[in-house]
């Protein structure tokens, strides 16, 4: 295993070393420490590696990730693991906004709260938060998973599209479009699969489904801009 | 950007530390805000009747003997005026209105940045670390302080449009964002009287809530009305003569994040800026919610 202490290297030594020695080396583990809030640890990463940051993270960490397992030990700054492709993000304390924002695939988890606009216009990513999520979360959902496992606060999936969202616990208010459905054998298998991945405890019978009535998908001119 | 920066000292015997620990936060918030800072710390009280006036010459080089000498002259009225470059805290126990005219007639290079009878203010354009080395900002002792590096987005760089604005007394605010009504607000305050000195919408929001708290509310009342009369995206945080106060408007776009420990709280726009406080690592660190208000007794 492979230890950075950003104390003594910068950032950009840091990022450069998991762009390219990991794959030139064949390193499958590096333990960043004191990252101290850095921006954008880790960001870009594109190998199956695992990269484990001891403390809290700045704006951006594990962004565009692909492949990569990255867990931070710590709170998460804002836009933790936005855009990400594949692979793996655990963060273990609470997350700043818009986590997983514009992810295309693979697994975020937050073990604490996520702030407002959590998931927004995810694309395919898997997000898992084991406390609550702020207002506007997943908001222009395309498409993915959003689980909640505490509240949810205002505006939750407003203008979704094909994403679907699992809350256990009280939605504040759904945004436009967005409206609870009934949980099919479907829903509760994909949910029991991430809570198991996301090593969370609850069953996915205590969970609810979101989605989108897709009133909005076509122009009402009747409407009346009243949504 | 901007950066915003708070630190209350819980422990009155950790109190010395007060510059010390908030240097290195200030400094750590230079890259969201390189083009000015400034701070507002609240620290011993003016004696007896006395008050505290931090005064700001646009000129480096300006006299400030001469000052001293024709205020005793005109005002017969002995004053204490400490010089720190080209800021001076004078105390007097004259009334501000008096000592506004005066200074207006006399000095018209001569700007008032805060009244009270605990606050000073300190604020000027440069790098954070030049400023805190200007102003000796590592000696400030005392129970809080307020602070602020700008980057300007709503108006000209010059160092009265650097923050931490003030109004009434022992009364201060930092922004982080816009306001997008700033006129709506002058025009509703100007007809009651209140004098606005620059064009700046941090300053309209910093009028604002003092008036509201002059007609009666609470801070706390005050921030509720905020709310609902301000329109754009603010993180706001607010020193009195004995509480430290934190606000997000609905939307959350401006960071913050709080640090609390039995010792301090350490407020900052981001985290790494608070990451080489004592026992960091041991305290209750959380980011406010949104419209949700936030106070710290001094």
């Amino acid at each position: 295993m492979e230890r950075i202490d950003l104390a003594k290297t910068s950032l950009r030594e840091l990022n450069q070393f998991l762009h390219h020695e990991i794959r030139n080396k064949k390193i499958k583990h590096v333990e960043v420490v004191n990252p101290d809030g850095a921006h954008s640890i880790a960001a870009g990463v594109d190998a199956p590696v695992k990269i484990e940051v001891r403390g809290h993270t700045g704006y951006y960490c594990a962004g565009m990730n692909k492949q990569a397992e990255i867990i931070v030990h710590g709170n998460a700054g804002p836009g933790v693991a936005e855009n990400m492709m594949s692979g793996l993000v655990h963060v273990k304390g609470f997350a700043s906004v818009s986590a997983g924002a514009s992810g295309h695939g693979g697994t975020l988890v937050i073990d604490g709260d996520a702030s407002l606009r959590c998931g927004i216009s995810m694309k395919g990513i898997d997000i898992v938060v084991g406390g609550d999520v702020g207002n506007f979360s997943a908001f222009m959902a395309q498409a993915g998973t959003l689980v909640v496992c505490g509240d949810a606060g205002d505006h939750l999936g407003d203008s979704l599209y094909e994403a679907v969202i699992y809350v256990r616990g009280k939605v504040k208010s759904f945004g436009a479009d967005a409206r609870e459905e009934p949980m099919t054998k479907a829903d509760e298998k994909k949910l029991g699969e991430l809570l198991e991945r996301a090593g969370l405890k609850y069953k996915p019978k205590e969970f609810k489904r979101i989605a989108s009535a897709k009133s909005l998908y076509n122009w009402n001119a009747d409407a009346n801009q009243e949504y | 950007m901007c950066g915003i920066i708070g630190l209350l000292v819980k422990r009155p015997d950790l109190r010395s530390q007060l510059g010390d620990w908030m240097v290195p936060i200030l400094i750590g918030m230079t890259e969201r805000g390189p083009d000015s800072a400034g701070l507002a710390a609240f620290t011993d009280r003016a004696k007896g009747e006395s008050l505290k006036y931090s005064l700001y010459a646009d000129d480096a080089d300006f006299d400030w003997k001469r000052l001293e000498t024709s205020f005793k002259k005109h005002l017969g009225s002995k004053i204490k005026l400490d010089v720190q470059d080209n800021h001076a805290l004078l105390s007097t126990h004259l009334e501000p209105e008096e000592v506004r005219t005066w200074l207006h007639e006399h000095f018209p290079g001569v700007r008032v940045l805060s009244v009270g009878k605990i606050m000073e203010v300190y604020k000027d354009i440069g790098t954070p670390a030049e400023i805190a080395d200007k102003y000796a900002f590592q000696e400030l002792e005392g129970s809080h302080v307020v602070a602020h590096t700008r980057m300007a987005t709503e108006s000209a760089v010059t160092p009265d449009r650097a923050h931490p604005f003030t109004a009434g007394r022992d009364f201060c605010l930092v922004h982080n964002g816009t306001v997008s009504n700033p006129y709506s607000i002058r025009r509703m305050l100007e007809p009651r009287g209140i004098h606005f000195d620059t064009d700046n919408d941090t300053e309209a929001v910093c009028r604002f809530l003092e008036w509201r708290m002059r007609e009666g509310d609470s801070l706390e009342k005050a921030l509720q009305h905020g709310f609902s009369e301000l329109d754009g995206f603010y993180t706001l945080l607010m020193g009195t003569k004995d509480k430290l106060a934190l606000v997000r408007d609905a939307f959350a776009c401006k960071p913050a994040v709080v640090a609390e420990t039995d010792d301090y709280v350490a407020i900052a726009s981001e985290f790494h800026a608070l990451a080489h406080l004592p026992n960091v690592n041991k305290a209750r660190i959380f980011e406010p919610q949104p419209e949700q208000i936030y106070v710290w007794n001094a």
